[in-house]
Parts: structure tokens; sequence; C-alpha cells
């Protein structure tokens, strides 16, 4: 008879953390935690190690003197007497201006072209493709140069606009003025103001906008009832009733009024001294930054758009047309709502690339925060590590709201799986 | 044991980052180049000519520090520097002096921490303006468009200068004097503001330069010079005595054409001999040899003949020695003595 032995106790040997298998991942991840730690306290421990002997200490009090600039885009008041702080804001408005226009504009253009490449018509499907190609392999940068060399080149300059010989003149009745120093627009003007309202004592919005902005909602809410309704009666009836103009007149004439209460009205620029005056300005800058980051963007959200739109099956399309649908409806209805799944994911790093290149800004001397923030504040004050750093967390911060609001928007139209 | 080798990695990171802020002579020596950062392209200051050699007033200290430290005065690596870039540039140890018609002011001396070793020119703030405008006087400038480079102090008294006046205007900032310059002859902006020397220099290089006029308010005070990092007070003397040789010998009437003829042999003049290293032993103080500022005179001539060649008024730039003339002949310019 055998006794029963337990088995040889296998005791721990340290060359067991490689060879078992069972301790090897966990040791691989030890070892490399460990370097990357050591990575970041060495850069860290250099880091201070260097502004030590520099002699430089961080701290941000810089931030509450006044900047001493003076910035030509603000959408706050601002003047050269206010603070370092208050200029990094102006410049994070423009950041923001520039970035909410590109990426509407990219987003309109793309989904066009990315439609038209899938044509039939050849001649169409194929300048679309030129097109892609074109903006999407050569760098950003230079077309954002291009675009500004091309506006401050060809336009005519405001003094080509004066005298009895001028070799210029404005566009659309007088009313518009297309100069080499940006596009100058009429202006909404209220002879009746409502005033403004200051937030925080920091700057002030105009309340005609803000009730403006109330009366839209407003309208556009009474309209979807209506639409309600209208889905309703058609739902236990089955003829569904004509509301379009109903629903047009309950979000237009409300803001009709409102605009004809406030005593709206135009106002033209005009030509004064050096530059026109009255009006808005679209600065070159502006106008060559938006321009060249919405074509440059728009031919990968058109890549995007094309993808998403193919990813689809032709049964689908098939399926609703015997249903006798209609092509635009199949298009809206059955298409595109399955498309944006595929879609909103790619869209979403393309708004985050746009407002991200958004920061070559200073290539055309728009100010956005990295020309103020992180260009003349950076320089006038020599706070190098300050600035960057702040920098990048007002970038993280933009990119993490916009990634928010697109991933709530998406788990919204996402497919809802059975 | 895990805690000795972070501390072990620590000391070694602190050890390695001690050992960056060396001697720059040192550094120069050894790498047998003067790393020098100068503008990206301003004519008669600092521009590659046609065969791509660095010429100018500022590249000029630049080949004299390196003629008197590494005997060599084309043994340098040009590193072209805009506004914004320039003090990274220096404070990183990307370069070893910064010779950019950069304004000596308080907060870069004193808050950014580097040395200004001197004045190679005393310049002020300017307005150029195309003569088809009428302006002349920079106070009827309401409402222009001004173009600056971004980064300089010019920007700093713009805003100033306007809002002092109640006067408004609508800045163009600008990274490049060449991009600047585009932007004034495509009439993007009615004004172009910098030092009046920039403007000169600048306006030398039009087609037509009689279109353009500068204004003659002068808006402050731009004393330009080079400048090296704090800390590194050896290196500082070195530009710093450079700098003053050349303007010394122009006082004293050491030429190009003379020295060597005056260096051969210990004159009369007990100052010349101590400057050019036959009598007293100022050079090896200064860690180089006897006949340094021979060698750095010898580079482009003395300071008369740099002014000379480079943008006095036989050159397309035409200034006049103005306040950049020796103390002796009404002007600013005042060697401390060599002794
Ligand atoms: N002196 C001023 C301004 C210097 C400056 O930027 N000057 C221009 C025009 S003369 C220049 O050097 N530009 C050279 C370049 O664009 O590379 C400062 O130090 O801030």
């Amino acid at each position: 008879m055998t006794t029963l032995t337990d088995p040889p106790r296998e005791s721990f040997r340290l060359s067991m953390l490689i060879y078992d298998t069972r301790y090897r991942s966990m040791t691989i991840q030890v070892v490399a935690m460990i370097c990357f730690m050591l990575m970041a306290a060495w850069l860290i421990n250099n880091t201070t190690q260097n502004l030590e002997s520099l002699g430089k200490k961080i701290e941000f009090g810089f931030l509450a003197e006044p900047a001493g600039y003076d910035i030509n885009q603000r959408l706050i008041d601002y003047t050269s007497r206010d603070t370092h702080l208050r200029a990094s804001f102006v410049g994070l408005l423009n950041t923001l201006l520039v970035a909410v226009m590109g990426c509407v504009l990219a987003t309109i253009l793309g989904v066009f072209i990315g439609v038209l490449r899938l044509s039939k018509n050849w001649l169409i499907a194929r300048i679309m493709t030129i097109y892609v190609e074109m903006f999407r392999n050569v760098p950003v940068l230079l077309w954002i140069v291009l675009f500004m060399a091309v506006l401050i080149e060809t336009l005519p300059s405001p003094r080509a606009f004066r005298g009895d010989n001028a070799t210029a003149s404005m566009w659309l009745g007088d009313t518009m003025a297309v100069t080499n120093r940006g596009v100058y627009i009429p202006e909404p003007l209220f002879s009746r103001p409502l005033g403004d309202l200051p937030v925080f004592g920091a700057f002030n919005i105009s309340l005609e906008l803000l009730l403006l902005v109330a009366i839209l909602i407003a309208g556009l809410f009474g309209a979807r009832v209506i639409g309600k309704r209208a889905d309703a009666v058609q739902e236990a009836t089955g003829d569904r009733p004509t509301t379009w103009y109903i629903q047009l007149g309950v979000v237009l004439l409300p803001l009709i009024a409102a605009l004809l209460a406030m005593g709206f009205h135009l106002g033209y620029p005009e030509l004064k001294g050096f530059n026109f005056a009255g009006g808005i300005h679209m600065r070159n800058s502006l106008i060559a930054l938006w321009l060249a980051l919405s074509f440059y963007t728009a031919a990968f959200i058109a890549e995007i758009v094309r993808a998403g739109i193919l990813a689809i099956s032709k049964g689908q399309t098939e399926a609703a047309n015997a249903l006798g649908m209609r092509p635009g409806r199949t298009m809206r209805l059955v298409i595109l709502p399955q498309a944006l799944r595929v879609i909103i994911p790619p869209l979403i790093s393309n708004y985050l690339n746009l407002t991200k290149n958004s920061s070559l800004a200073i290539a055309v001397g728009y100010m956005d925060i990295t020309g103020t923030l992180g260009g003349i504040t950076m320089n006038q004050t020599g706070r190098e590590l300050e600035c960057l750093l702040m920098l990048m967390l007002v970038y993280l911060a933009i990119s993490l709201t916009i990634s928010g609001v697109m991933n709530w928007y998406n788990e919204r139209v996402k497919l809802v799986e059975r | 044991m895990k805690k000795t080798v972070f501390f072990g990695a620590l000391m070694a990171a602190g050890v390695a980052a001690g050992a960056a802020a060396a001697a720059t002579l040192d550094d120069v020596k050894a790498r047998g180049k003067l790393n020098c950062g100068v503008a990206t392209g301003v004519p008669g200051f600092a521009a590659p000519d046609a065969n791509g050699e660095w010429k100018g007033f500022d590249v000029a200290v630049c080949r004299a520090v390196a003629a008197a430290v590494l005997d060599d005065a084309s043994a340098i690596e040009f590193v072209p520097t805009t506004g914004k870039t320039r003090f990274t540039a220096l404070a990183s140890g990307e370069i070893d002096m910064l010779a950019r018609n950069t304004t000596w002011t308080f907060s870069r001396d004193v808050d950014l921490k580097f040395t200004f070793v001197g004045v190679n020119y005393y310049d002020g703030q300017g307005f150029m303006v195309p003569k088809e405008l009428g302006v002349t006087s920079a106070k009827e400038l309401d409402g222009a468009t001004v173009c600056i480079q971004t980064g300089t102090t010019t920007e700093l008294n713009l805003a100033d200068f306007f809002r002092v006046n109640n006067l408004s205007y609508e800045p163009v900032p600008i990274e490049t004097n060449a991009e600047a310059q585009q932007q004034y002859l495509a009439g993007a902006c009615d004004v172009y503001t910098t030092d009046a020397s920039g403007l000169a220099a600048t306006r030398a290089t039009f087609e037509n330069a009689a279109d353009h006029v500068i204004l003659p308010e002068i808006i402050s005070k731009e004393p330009l010079g080079p400048l090296v990092r704090h800390g590194d007070d050896e290196w500082g003397d070195i530009v710093r005595w450079t700098l003053n040789a050349l303007i010394a010998a122009e006082e004293m009437g050491v030429t190009s054409a003379n020295i060597a003829e005056m260096s051969a042999a210990a004159g009369d003049n007990p100052e010349i001999n101590r400057l050019l290293g036959t009598e007293g032993n100022l050079g090896e103080m200064l860690g180089l040899s006897a006949d340094w500022a021979k060698k750095a005179i010898m580079a482009n001539g003395n300071y008369g003949e740099i002014f000379a060649t480079n943008i006095g008024v036989d050159t397309p730039i035409g200034l006049a020695r103005g306040l950049n003339a020796q103390w002796t002949e009404g002007g600013l310019l005042y060697s401390p003595p060599f002794r």
C-alpha cells in the first residue's frame, strides 16, 4: 500500500517571476510601471532643477498684471490695460469662434462632397475625388498660408475704394466691402435696445440676442408640438394635415415682431479715414483660417460620410424602394440614421482635430489663445512653463467637452439593439 | 530596494542637469563653433547674401566673438530667430549669444535672466507709411491698420502711444520682418512700425523706396545690443569686451588697414598696446589668447568700419551715425578703458 503524501510544496523562486506564466504578466506590468514612474520623476526633477538653476519659480501672479498689448479681434471688451488673464480669455473666445465656424462649415461641405462623390455622374464624382485628395494630402498649415496670401494679394486695399477714380467698389448695392484687410458686412442694430446683461461683472451679453434666442427656441418647440400633433392625426386617420406654413409662422412671426419692436435695422460699412468703419469686420486672418480649416477637414469628413453610406447594405435601399419610398425619403429615413452610427465616432475626432489645428492661427496673425496666452503673453512675461501648462489644460478641456457632447449625441442616434 | 533605485535615478538626473550649466567658453571651444542667434532676415543687420553667407551689422558682432574665441570668424552656426523664439533659444542653450536687434529692457535683463553686454545700436521706434497717404505725423494715424512684429517691445510701445494720444488703431500681428514687408507692400496695413533702423533697412529693399516715408516721431528708446544668459559671467565678459574692443578701436584709430602694422610691435600708446596684446595680459584674464582683440577687429574692422559697410550713409540703407557716433563726436558710444 502506498500512503498518500502531499505533493512537494513548490517553494517560490525568483526566476518564477519570469518563467512562470502565472506571474509573468504581473512582473512585466510592474517593471513597466516602475520605468514609467522613473521617467516621469526624472522629467519633473530635471525641470524643477533647471528652473531653479535659472532662478525661475513657477508662479501665476503674472496673469493679474496688465497685458500691455492690443488685440484686434475681441468678442468682449478689452484694452491694453486689462490683465493677461483677460487677454487669454479674449484669445480663448477667438479659438472657440473659429472652431465652431469651422466645424459647421466643414460638416456641411463634407456631407455634400461625400454624397456627391458617390454620384453616378462621372464628372461630379471625379471632381469630388480630386477635391478630397488635394485637400487631405497637403498640410493644413500650407492651406492656411495660401488662403491668406491669396486674400492679401488679390483683393483691393481700402485705399482703392477712395477718390473719384476708385478702382474698387462695394458689393451688393454698397452694403458689403471686400478688401484685403477683411470683409465688412452689415451689422444688426437696434434703435430701441434692451441693454446688456453683465455676467460675473466680467463681460456683457446683449439682451437683444438673448431675447431672440429665447424666442427662437420657443418657436422651434411650438413647431415641434404641431408636428407631433400632425403625426398623431396621421396615425389615427392616415391623412397628414399640411402644417408646414403654420410651423413656419410659429417660428418666424414672434421673431419678426420682436425685431420690429426693438427697432431692428442694419448698419452699413462706409469708408472713413484709413479703413471702413461700421458693419461687422471679418478679418482676413479669420477668413483664411476658417476657410482653410473647413476645406481641409471637409475632405476627411467627406470620406467618413462616404464610408458611412457605403456601409449600409444595398438591400436597405431596395427594401425601402419596394415599399414605395422616394429616394429623398429613403436617404433621410432609412440610410442616414443607420449611416450616422458609423459616421459619428470618426466625426468627433475630426472636430477635435479641427479645434486643435486652429492653434496654427498665428501663421496668419489670428489672435487665438495660442496667439495671446501662448504667444505674446508668454513672450512678454517669459513664463513659458506656466503658459504652456495652462494652454494644454485649455485645449484638453475644449477637446473633452467636444467629445463629451458628441458621445452623448452618438448614444442617442445609436441603433438600439434588441 | 525600490526606493534606492528611485533615489539613485533622481541623483543621476540632478547631476546631469547640473552638468548642463557648465562654462559656455569651454563648450564653444570644444564644439569648435559659436552658435549665434540672429534675425531671420533684416538686410544690413543680419541676412544671408547671394552666396548664403550671413552678412550684417549684428552678424559682425558674432564674427568678432568667434574670431576672438576660436580664431576663425567663420566658425559660426547662425541660428535665425524670430521675435518670439529668440529668448527661448538663448535660455535653453541652443545659442551661446544673441545678436538680433534686441532692446535692452529691465524685465528682459532681470526677470528673463539675460545679461545685456552693451549697446551696439541706439535706436527708437518709428513709423513708415506710403507717401500717397499724405500723412506727415504719427498723430494723424487715427484708425490706421498697423503691422507689428509680435513678441517685441514694439507692440507694447505702440499700444501705449496710441492709448496716451487717444487714437484708435487696428494691430496686425506678424511673425517676421519678411511677412510684415509683404503685407505692408500689399496694402494690408497702412503703417509698418518697428525700430527706425529696421524701417530704414526694410525700406532699402523696396523697389520704390522713395514712395515711402518714415515719420518724424520716434516713440521709444530702443538700445539694441548683444546678450547672453545670466549665470556665466566669464562668457558675458568675453562678449562684452569684444564689443568694447570694436568700439575702442574706432576711438583710438585702430582700423583693419593699420592693425597689422600697429600690432607688430608695442607702440607709444599704452592703451592700444594693451588692446592689441603687445603689452599686459588682458587676453589671459579673459581666458583667451593675447591677441584676441586684434583677431576680433580684423574680422570686420572696428565699429566705425562695420557701421559704414553695412548700414552707413554710403549703403542703400543710409543711416547716419547720429547717437551712434563716438562720445568724442557727440554720440553715445563710450567704451570703458582697456586697463
Ligand atoms: N527691438 C525690438 C524689436 C526687434 C525686432 O523684432 N525688429 C525687427 C525689425 S528690425 C526684426 O529684427 N525682425 C527680424 C526678423 O523678422 O527676423 C525688440 O527687441 O523687441
